[in-house]
């Protein structure tokens, strides 16, 4: 049971304030995945959230106790860190009994919690090694062991793959998803620059830019719907194709006449005074359906990219410097330098105008 | 000619030297002896690469065989012999039998032992503490340059500062001494019932129950531990526990001397004769030189602790306390050893505090002074080379343990 609840949290280092107005209601049992480009503040985000870094403005909560002033143990979190953080001096029992030590719970306590634990994560056999004794994948499985005996309200995680390979990393991630479904209770709040990560653990997305947080959303939300371009471009790779244009038609359907002289239609509805409006049209790359007829999108193919179920094309430049990539299903390497038309279904035609989707006017 | 002339001189002809040497040997090498060229090329090119190495450390081996292996040699064949007249004679063991039968090395073994415990000890503890504070806060900068000025102090300045501390003057007139003039200040009120007879119980009983504390830790493992614990461990711990065990009883032993000591208050302190204190007396000038180093060294090593395993102990709960002793301190564990086994060498060698200060009277004998007390004042080179004898295989073996230490650290 733990509820988070962050109101107007800021945090300035000095005069520069690196997060500001964050508002976020983290319900029991949600994994909540922090993601944005690197340097946006995730890491500050989640560390103010742990306690190891001073909230400088707003509140946060935990189940509706104010948490500012609140020393990180009395909180109820864990935390695993992006390089483990584990203790090198202790063994794995050790490290995972530290906190509960710290606690003065009693040895026969703390030895069925280690065990159980350790059998979670399958430890059981390296419960006495040091942890150079253990491959990266072990390690971090430790990191979580140590943080799993606590027993925690709310479960922090810091990038906490992005150390292994990438296969581990596969492996580690469906173990975090196993771990979530067989604590139902806990609350997670995950940070990650990984994509996939975020789609397949996240209950909630929030995607943070520039200091604040652009949106919030289940992933499929952030992916069908995202609220600004930045959001549309951050999620889905390769990255949504952005085209400016003008509204020349509105209603239910909007057409849109765009400024490389293709023709959008989107299922943005319009009002009437939007006409002559500029806009940005934005396709995934997925979204694309090659067509003879009316084109969005018309252009000489530079290169291709087959990768078996897909093929990527990526088109010349434009004037403007962006480059339009194309995803078709198929191996279709016999495109590369022929000239390509690609329109899309409506539906799938998002409508920015001023960085803002029209969606959500 | 000019000293300074002849210095230039000589820095000029041995930086020259070098780079002739080196140069010119492995230009000899390369062209002359195992040229890279012709039938054999490879084969030279092997050669000439498993001498190389011997060519850079030929003159180093030539050195330090001159300068230490040859005396050490020398100074144990001295140590066999007797002068007789002006020539000498081998007599054996018979230098070492004398100077066992000298009731002054004994004073000077039991000394050098002492000091061996204390002075490490305290260094590396204050050194330690020093580095954790001093890194805390703003203008620790400053207080660290303070606390390491000592280091560029020789020896014989400090023990000279360190005496006018120590210093007495009639009590008719004004002390100059820092000690004494503190001391002149208890006249038997209050204020020295405070400082002298509850401070130093409160602070030895709080060493004592630090000590049995730290030793029924110790013993804890034995007993409650869940993990086995292998018979050398047991005996480890035993012992430092029965160590333990009679620090408690000395400190509360002194706990009840400080009560019960008669000061002689409003008479000014000889303090380096009072035999057995001066000692300790002695020892502080090396712990207020050594500090500075075992704080420079420790603080490096501390700022090495990965800051996301203080933060995880903090998560977990750990207290201050608890993150320098269990998470930081064992962390560095190499490196307080080997600054506490350098101390250890340096300790052993302490020869110049104690010839400034009190040459070895009243007690305070140590084994480099009495080694020189032979050699050069009594002129009695076998019992003189003896006693250095004994100074080197006490050094040997901390020696030896401490270069292995360095290298594991650097590992
Ligand atoms: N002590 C500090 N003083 C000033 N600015 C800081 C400090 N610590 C972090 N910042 C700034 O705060 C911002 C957020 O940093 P943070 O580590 O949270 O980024 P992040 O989103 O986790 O990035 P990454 O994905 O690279 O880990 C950065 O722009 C950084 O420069
Ligand atoms: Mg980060």
């Amino acid at each position: 049971m733990a509820e988070l609840l962050l109101k107007d949290v800021e945090k300035a280092y000095g005069e520069v304030k690196v997060l500001k107005d964050i508002n976020l209601d983290i319900k029991t049992g949600e994994l909540i995945v922090f993601v944005g480009p690197s340097g946006c503040g995730k890491s500050t985000l989640l560390r103010m959230i742990a306690g190891l870094e001073k909230i400088t403005g707003g509140d946060f909560s935990i189940d509706g106790v104010r948490m500012n002033d609140v020393p990180p143990a009395q909180r109820g979190i864990a935390m695993v860190f992006q390089s483990y953080a584990l203790y090198p001096h202790m063994t794995v029992r050790d490290n995972m009994s530290f906190a509960l030590k710290i606690a003065k719970k009693s040895p026969e306590e703390i030895r069925a919690a280690v065990d159980k634990a350790a059998r979670i994560l399958q430890l059981t056999p390296y419960l006495d090694r040091l942890p150079k004794a253990l491959s990266g994948g072990q390690r971090q499985r430790v990191a979580i062991g140590r943080s799993i005996v606590r027993d925690p309200k709310v479960y922090l995680f810091d990038e906490p793959l992005s150390n292994l390979d990438a296969a581990l990393r596969v492996a580690t991630r469906i173990e975090i998803a196993q771990l979530k479904e067989a604590m139902p209770n806990s609350t997670m709040v995950y940070v990650t620059h990984d994509q996939v990560e975020a789609m397949t653990l996240a209950s909630r997305i929030v995607v943070l830019a520039g200091g604040g947080i652009s949106q919030v959303g289940s992933p499929l939300e952030l992916y069908e719907r995202p609220e600004n371009e930045f959001v549309a471009q951050f999620i889905g790779s390769p990255s949504m194709n952005l085209m400016t244009g003008e509204v020349v038609e509105t209603g239910e359907i909007t057409t849109v006449r765009l400024d490389n002289g293709g023709l959008a239609r989107s299922a943005v509805p319009t009002i009437a005074s939007d006409t002559g409006q500029k806009v940005k049209i934005g396709v995934r790359p997925e979204d694309f359906i090659e067509t003879t007829g009316e084109a969005i999108f018309t252009g000489d193919v530079e290169i291709t990219e087959a990768l078996g179920e897909v093929t990527l094309l990526y088109f010349k430049k434009q004037g403007d410097g962006h480059q339009v990539v194309g995803k078709l299903p198929g191996i279709r390497s016999e495109l590369r330098r022929t000239t390509v038309s690609l329109t899309a279904d409506p539906k799938k035609v998002h409508l920015f105008a001023n960085g803002r989707s029209l969606l959500y006017r | 000619m000019n000293p300074a002339l002849q210095a230039v001189i000589t820095i000029g002809l041995g930086v020259g030297g070098c780079l002739v040497y080196f140069y010119g040997s492995n230009l000899f090498l390369d062209k002359v002896l195992y040229p890279p060229r012709g039938p054999n090329a490879g084969r030279n090119i092997n050669r000439a690469n498993m001498i190389r190495p011997w060519l850079f450390l030929f003159p180093a081996i030539v050195l330090l065989g001159l300068y230490l292996a040859y005396p050490v040699v020398a100074t144990l064949w001295l140590s066999l012999n007797k002068q007789v007249g002006t020539g000498s004679e081998f007599v054996g063991f018979a230098n070492y039998a004398q100077m066992m039968s000298e009731e002054k090395f004994w004073e000077s073994m039991q000394n050098n032992m002492v000091w061996l415990v204390v002075v490490p000890a305290m260094s590396t503890a204050f050194g330690l503490l020093a580095a954790q504070l001093t890194d805390r806060i703003k203008w620790g900068n400053i207080a660290k340059s303070l606390i390491f000025m000592p280091m560029a102090i020789s020896f014989v300045g400090a023990s000279v500062i360190w005496k006018l501390v120590y210093d007495s003057r009639d009590a008719a007139v004004a002390q100059i001494g820092a000690l004494n003039a503190v001391w002149m200040k208890f006249e038997g009120g209050i204020w020295s019932v405070l400082f002298l007879r509850v401070l130093p119980v409160v602070l030895l009983l709080a060493f004592a129950a630090a000590v049995a504390w730290v030793a029924w830790g110790m013993v804890r493992v034995v007993l409650q531990s869940d993990r086995a614990v292998g018979g050398l461990e047991k005996l480890a711990r035993g012992l430092g526990a029965l160590v333990g065990l009679w620090l408690v009883y000395v400190a509360l032993s002194w706990a009840f001397g400080a009560v019960r000591a008669d000061l002689p208050y409003g008479v000014p302190q000889q303090f380096l004769t009072i035999p057995y204190w001066n000692n300790f007396f002695l020892m502080a000038v090396l712990i207020w030189i050594q500090t500075g180093f075992a704080m420079v060294i420790l603080s490096a090593a501390l700022r090495g602790v990965p800051e996301d395993t203080i933060e995880a102990a903090i998560i977990d709960g750990a207290n201050p306390f608890q993150v320098f002793f269990k998470i930081k301190v064992p962390q560095i564990m190499g490196t307080i050893v080997v600054v506490w086994t350098t101390i250890t060498i340096t300790v052993l060698k302490v020869f110049d505090i104690v010839l400034a200060m009190t040459n070895g009277q009243f007690q305070t004998q140590v084994l480099a002074n009495y080694m020189y007390d032979k050699l050069f004042r009594a002129g009695d080179w076998g019992v003189g080379s003896a006693s250095a004898m004994v100074i080197m295989l006490l050094v040997m073996p901390i020696l030896v343990w401490n270069v292995y230490n360095a290298r594991k650290e650097m590992r």
